[in-house]
């Protein structure tokens, strides 16, 4: 490991000024990654692409030659938390190694500049750049009362994204406020936030969910870009295959243990020190589609069924209505209390039908029918 | 009890008495598998165990089967006798069928004592079939479609595509439990009618699903 971690603000701007020009293994080599760091990294978003490793000299030829494509990172309505993921991560990493790959001309949260400064870099880039940068949305959009729950220099979320996404390359909207609403979605979505797809339909839009989104997709996303061309194949929700074309639960570590049939009764129990499967828990790998299991987070240390938490299943649409209650494997019936679960619904259901049928049975018994055929009005 | 001689009648044809009674062994099947792959339990000793793995593969043949029994049942509805007709499921479009089946709803409510006689199906019945055939198709698209995603991106999975962009899977899967206990339900109601309607009408309602023959005054209808 040769690189070190440095600070990300002036040190990135500092590069963006300078060196325009150069290719990115160029940057690389100044930045003093050596060469042999960039063929491990070239290995690693090879194998997050889910492409065979014969690939992995392509995407480095591809770096060797590339330019640095102009990006601006606009944070709208969320916590900062896909931001914080990347920047968070330890060492010399493919996400670090991203950010000298791309020139970030624009991120609120890592940027020297600010206030009107901030704003014209920001134009100057969409301008200059205008189809040829990246822009990466984070936070949902609120469209209600005219988006006025999220303002950044005088201007709506939804006015500067139709303004930056209109005019991108290609739109990366990390993380699932930007990808679907997210949290501040959530019922009864006071902001009225969307995601960027649905705020600006006519954009170019990956989606990135996850809540966060992990940085390795991000990083695996730009270079298919910069790689092929083009952007990735995407699935029915806009989400790169590469990265969500599986369920977690068909990629689980735990699996092995749900096809066996042992499960974690409840938190601490035996099974749960032994690592058994989070079914009973109420585990919404089996409804997620993510690569959690093979990347994982923290430099591919952890995730949360790793750690023994159930998957919330934060990669999908409306993820915080759509798969709670988190510890219950079932949704709550609408219209009824949370107490009462679908299958106690329906045995009161049954229950209700085999008791109307005992009363009806024993009225009808009493009776003295007139069978077919007993009298004339049949003949 | 009758004095009249009762004509006896072929009315439900073989394939059709198949199709009812693979249903009845499927849904028993796919009911107490459902139940074990919504509530697991712990029987697995070692992690080399298949416990949950067999329990779910007897839940995608019986699906199968189950798919495949109502696919012909509707497919015998264009082939089959008068009985087994698509026509008898639509009582309301006829006059003689709405008066049939105005008569068994009285009759049902207790408020005539003359049993209808019918040779077929009777009109209410065909009517919560056809809910029943509605409720089918919910539990054969939810479910195939939750069995899908193992496989993204395969031809089930694509075939199915318009169900993952109108429901969530965890909608479906909500109204794939909340089927079972309408098919509960309808199975108790069923049973009930078939019973009363056999010690009423004297014509062999039960029997007959099992030998195809029920015992009628008049022939034909």
């Amino acid at each position: 490991m040769s690189t070190t971690r440095t600070e990300p603000c002036n040190d990135k701007q500092g590069a963006t000024l300078g060196n325009e020009d150069l290719s990115i293994s160029q940057i690389l080599k100044e930045r003093g990654v050596s060469r042999r760091d960039f063929l491990k990294f070239c290995s690693t978003v090879t194998a997050a692409l889910a492409l065979p490793p014969s690939f992995a000299p392509s995407v480095a030829r591809a770096l060797d030659e590339v330019k640095r494509p102009p990006l601006v990172w606009l944070e709208f309505q969320g916590c900062t938390g896909d931001s914080e993921a990347l920047l968070r991560s330890a060492n010399p990493t493919v996400a670090e190694i991203i950010l000298d790959i791309l020139s970030v001309d624009y991120h609120e949260t890592i940027m020297a500049a600010a206030g009107h400064q901030a704003e014209a870099a920001l134009d100057k880039t969409i301008t200059d750049y205008k189809g040829k940068y990246f822009a990466v949305i984070e936070g949902s959009i609120p469209m209600k009362d005219g988006g006025v729950y999220g303002c950044v220099g005088g201007k709506t979320n939804l006015e500067r994204a139709r303004q930056v996404c209109g005019g991108a390359a290609a739109t990366i909207a990390i993380g699932t406020c930007a990808s679907y609403g997210g949290i501040p979605a959530a019922a009864p979505n006071p902001t009225g936030a969307v995601g960027v797809k649905e705020a600006v339909p006519g954009a170019t839009v990956i989606n990135l969910p996850g809540c966060p989104c992990n940085a390795d997709n991000l990083t695996a996303t730009i270079v298919h870009y910069l790689v092929f061309n083009k952007i990735p194949a995407l699935d029915g929700h806009g989400r790169p295959l590469f990265a969500y074309g599986k369920r977690i639960h068909d990629n689980c570590e735990r699996r092995p243990h749900f096809d066996a049939g042992q499960y974690v009764e409840k938190w601490g129990d035996e099974g749960h020190r032994k690592g058994y499967c989070l079914y009973k828990m109420g585990c919404k790998g089996p409804a997620t589609f993510h690569n959690c299991p093979t990347q994982r987070y923290n430099e591919k240390t952890a995730w949360p069924i790793g750690s023994g938490h159930p998957c919330v299943g934060c990669a999908e649409p409306q993820f915080w209505d759509v798969m709670s209650p988190m510890y219950k494997r079932l949704p709550n019936v609408p219209g009824f209390g949370i107490e009462h679960t679908a299958d106690a619904i329906g045995l009161g259901l049954a229950a209700g039908a085999a008791g109307a049928f005992v009363v009806h049975g024993a009225l009808s018994a009493m009776r003295k029918d007139k069978e077919p055929g007993e009298d004339a009005k049949e003949d | 009890m009758s004095d009249v001689c009762k004509v006896k009648q072929y009315v439900w044809e073989l394939p059709l008495r198949w199709f009812h009674w693979i249903n009845v062994l499927a849904i028993v099947i796919l009911s107490g598998t459902g139940f074990l792959i919504g509530h697991p339990v712990t029987l697995g000793s070692t992690p080399s165990d298949y416990a949950m793995g067999w329990i779910r593969l007897i839940h995608f043949v019986a699906a199968y089967a189950f798919t495949v029994s109502v696919a012909s049942r509707v497919v015998w509805a264009f082939i089959g006798n008068e009985h087994a007709s698509w026509r008898a499921f639509f009582p309301m479009y006829s006059a003689k069928g709405r008066e049939k089946l105005r008569h068994m709803i009285r009759y049902y409510t207790l408020q005539t004592h003359e049993v209808p006689e019918i040779v077929g199906h009777n009109p209410l019945a065909t009517t919560a079939y056809f809910v029943l055939f509605l409720i089918y198709l919910g539990m054969i698209l939810t479910g195939f479609a939750m069995y899908a995603t193992h496989a993204p991106g395969g031809i089930m999975f694509k075939s199915l595509g318009f169900m993952y962009s109108h429901f969530t899977l965890q909608g479906m899967r909500l109204a794939h439990h909340l089927g079972m206990w309408l098919i509960f339900g309808f199975v108790i109601n069923h049973i009930y009618s078939a019973w009363l309607m056999d010690i009423k009408e004297h014509g062999g309602e039960i029997s007959s699903m099992f030998s195809g023959y029920k015992f009628t005054v008049k022939k034909g209808e």
